[in-house]
């Protein structure tokens, strides 16, 4: 069997929208989307020791290579970065279609999404892949299992709990209860830096440049503003004297 | 603008955000609507109680099961047929997954996680809260149609006097791939014990507690404040507390006049479910922590050290 992974590489800490040309701030530090570790660690526990390949994908700057590689030391056998300048600022319609073209070539079997990009809190991507890659989806996986040609899966929704079937090739996204993700052992970031990692242009897509980034997008951010302005907050540190500040503080709202 | 509603239902019931979402659109100029999965002709006259002039129904058997699939297929179908070039959702597990598949089918903008929308000059601009909400951006679409998808709660549903809705059939062919995914079991887990709807003070609890056995710091507090206990998804799917007690998008919607927050990072599906607490505590060794940006009284540290101190103080105060 074959598993992709698809995973993005997000800024870390407190992010920041540029004013300039409206799209967050990339420049920084980034790490792999946490949300995507479950995916990964998923597609791991599928493998077991089977000869099952996991095959990391995502859509980003060259940086991005860096989440990929933590997908690799995890234990991902290979990974796939599509990058390029005109990819830049692309929305959900244009990355659909260049991570769509991207697992296309690969073929697997599987297909994994993370539960949300920490970044655009979407949790939207899977359904316009899949319906690009003409598979059915399943989101929201809290329990996955295959066998056979089937997939299965046990998922929250807002009137409970449903269990649902699909006949492989599919595209599950999984939710952030699924699993504990593991850390890297030295070995596997050692290791790591071994495994094959393909860089794609939209050229090696056959993406034309005019179907992708802004070109490609069918959604703009017009302007930036502040949030509703909120009444007085107050943020304190714990020095050990914080239970008290709680008690202080509800007792001058009169709640206890 | 030619809009349409995609009207969620579950059971023989239209959900309220969906109700929502149209009661906005009637205000914008006027909507459709669509109806997709049983029962949906009889849920008809409703849509046109909250001012839907046309209502599409589909009851394929396809569409029995609550599945996104086979509803693009139904969707992609009337916005081609009908020619309308605005598309609108009340998210929901289902909805977002409908609307997402559309936008790809369709090759149309999606924009997520709107809280409002309004016309400038003729032209449609959501407003969408981004970056954990401390950034409100307009945003747009470059071409039709356009597809957008509302954050729970963002309008009240109001019946609009409307008449009798003209209803249309629609019965659209379905792609392979839209009709494989099968539900084979659904499971309501109707909650036991106090309903935490009503509560006065909730205590929740979420991975930060760190092991199932620490709830119990979230329960002490609980009783010493006189309240009850609430938990995030991630810990509920993790069998650490009852579904019962889930509060969020996908679980119950609280306006406690407290809310103590537990090791809880404050996701936007989370928040949904729980921002028009009246006050809000929280507690979180990550300074960084999205719940931080909605609390009124907000603690960078850890659970384990703080709350069993909490509970003594609060325990000691109320004489209990
Ligand atoms: C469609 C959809 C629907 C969803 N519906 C819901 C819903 O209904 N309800 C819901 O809650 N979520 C829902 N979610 C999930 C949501 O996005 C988050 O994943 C979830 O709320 C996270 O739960 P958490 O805060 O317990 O865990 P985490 O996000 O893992 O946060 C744990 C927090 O605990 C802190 N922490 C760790 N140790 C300590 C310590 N010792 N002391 C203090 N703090 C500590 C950490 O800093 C962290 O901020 C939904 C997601 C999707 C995509
Ligand atoms: N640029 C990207 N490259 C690869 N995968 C991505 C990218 N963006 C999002 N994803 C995947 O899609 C999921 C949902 O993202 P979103 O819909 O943007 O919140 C993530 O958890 C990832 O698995």
């Amino acid at each position: 069997m074959k598993i992709a992974v698809c995973v993005k590489h997000v800024p870390e800490g407190t992010s920041r929208i540029d004013p300039g040309t409206k799209r967050l701030d990339r420049a920084g530090e980034g790490a792999l989307n946490h949300f995507d570790a479950n995916a990964v660690e998923e597609a791991l526990r599928l493998k077991g020791d089977s000869d099952t390949e996991v095959v990391a994908v995502s859509l980003g700057p060259q940086k991005a290579l860096d989440s990929l590689r933590k997908a690799l030391a995890m234990g991902a056998d290979r990974a796939v970065l599509v990058s390029d300048d005109a990819a830049a600022g692309s929305d959900l319609v244009a990355t659909s279609r260049l991570l769509a073209a991207a697992l296309a070539k690969e073929e697997p079997d599987l297909v994994l999404f993370g539960q949300q990009a920490s970044d655009a809190d979407g949790a939207v991507l899977w359904a316009a892949v899949a319906e690009r890659l003409g598979r059915p989806v399943v989101s929201q996986a809290m329990e996955l299992s295959v066998d056979g040609g089937t997939v299965h899966v046990k998922r929250q929704t807002e009137h409970g709990y449903d269990t649902i079937e699909a006949p492989l090739p599919a595209v599950v996204a999984v939710s952030d209860a699924i699993n504990e993700p593991r850390y890297p052992s030295l070995k596997g970031i050692m290791g790591a830096k071994k495994k094959p990692q393909d860089v794609l242009s939209l050229a090696d897509l056959g993406v034309d440049a005019g179907d992708a980034g802004e070109a490609g997008s069918r959604t703009t951010v017009l302007a930036l503003g502040d949030p509703p302005a909120r009444a007085d907050s107050q943020k304190i540190e714990d020095d050990g004297n914080a239970a008290q500040a709680i008690v202080d503080f509800l007792a001058e709202k009169r709640l206890i | 603008m030619a809009t349409l509603v995609f009207l969620e239902h579950h059971g023989d019931e239209l959900q309220k955000g969906s109700l929502g979402v149209l009661t906005k659109a009637v205000a914008l100029g006027g909507a459709d609507a669509v109806i997709i999965g049983e029962g949906a002709k009889g849920l008809a006259a409703q849509a046109g109680a909250y001012g839907a002039a046309k209502v599409f129904a589909c009851e394929d058997a396809e569409v029995a099961q609550p599945v996104p699939q086979p509803r693009v297929d139904v969707l992609a179908k009337v916005v081609s047929d009908g020619g309308y070039d605005t598309v609108l959702f009340a998210n929901s597990v289902l909805a977002a997954d409908i609307a997402a598949g559309l936008a790809a089918r369709l090759d149309a903008g999606l924009n997520w996680d709107l809280v409002d929308v309004e016309l400038q000059g003729g032209d449609l601009v959501g407003k969408r809260p981004a970056l954990q909400d401390t950034v409100y951006a307009d945003v747009g679409w470059t071409s039709t149609p356009r597809i957008a998808l509302f954050r729970a709660g963002s309008f009240d549903a109001q019946e609009s006097g409307g008449g009798e809705p003209e209803i249309v059939d629609v019965s659209p062919s379905y792609a392979a791939h839209s009709t494989s995914v099968k539900l084979v079991g659904q499971d309501a887990e109707e909650s036991s014990g106090p309903s935490i709807e009503d509560a006065g003070v909730i205590v929740a609890g979420g991975r930060g507690l760190g092991a199932p056995e620490n709830f119990t710091l979230a329960e002490e507090l609980a009783k010493a404040l006189g309240g009850a206990v609430g938990a995030t998804r991630a810990v509920v799917d993790a069998g650490w507390y009852p579904y019962s007690a889930q509060i969020g998008q996908t679980g119950k919607t609280v306006s406690p006049k407290l809310y103590v927050a537990l090791g809880i990072s404050g996701a936007i599906q989370h928040k949904v479910g729980m921002q028009s607490s009246g006050t809000i505590v929280a507690i979180n060794k990550d300074a960084n922590a999205p719940i931080f940006e909605f609390s009124d009284f907000g603690v960078v540290g850890d659970v384990h050290e703080i709350v069993p101190k909490l509970t003594e103080l609060v325990q000691q105060r109320r004489g209990s």
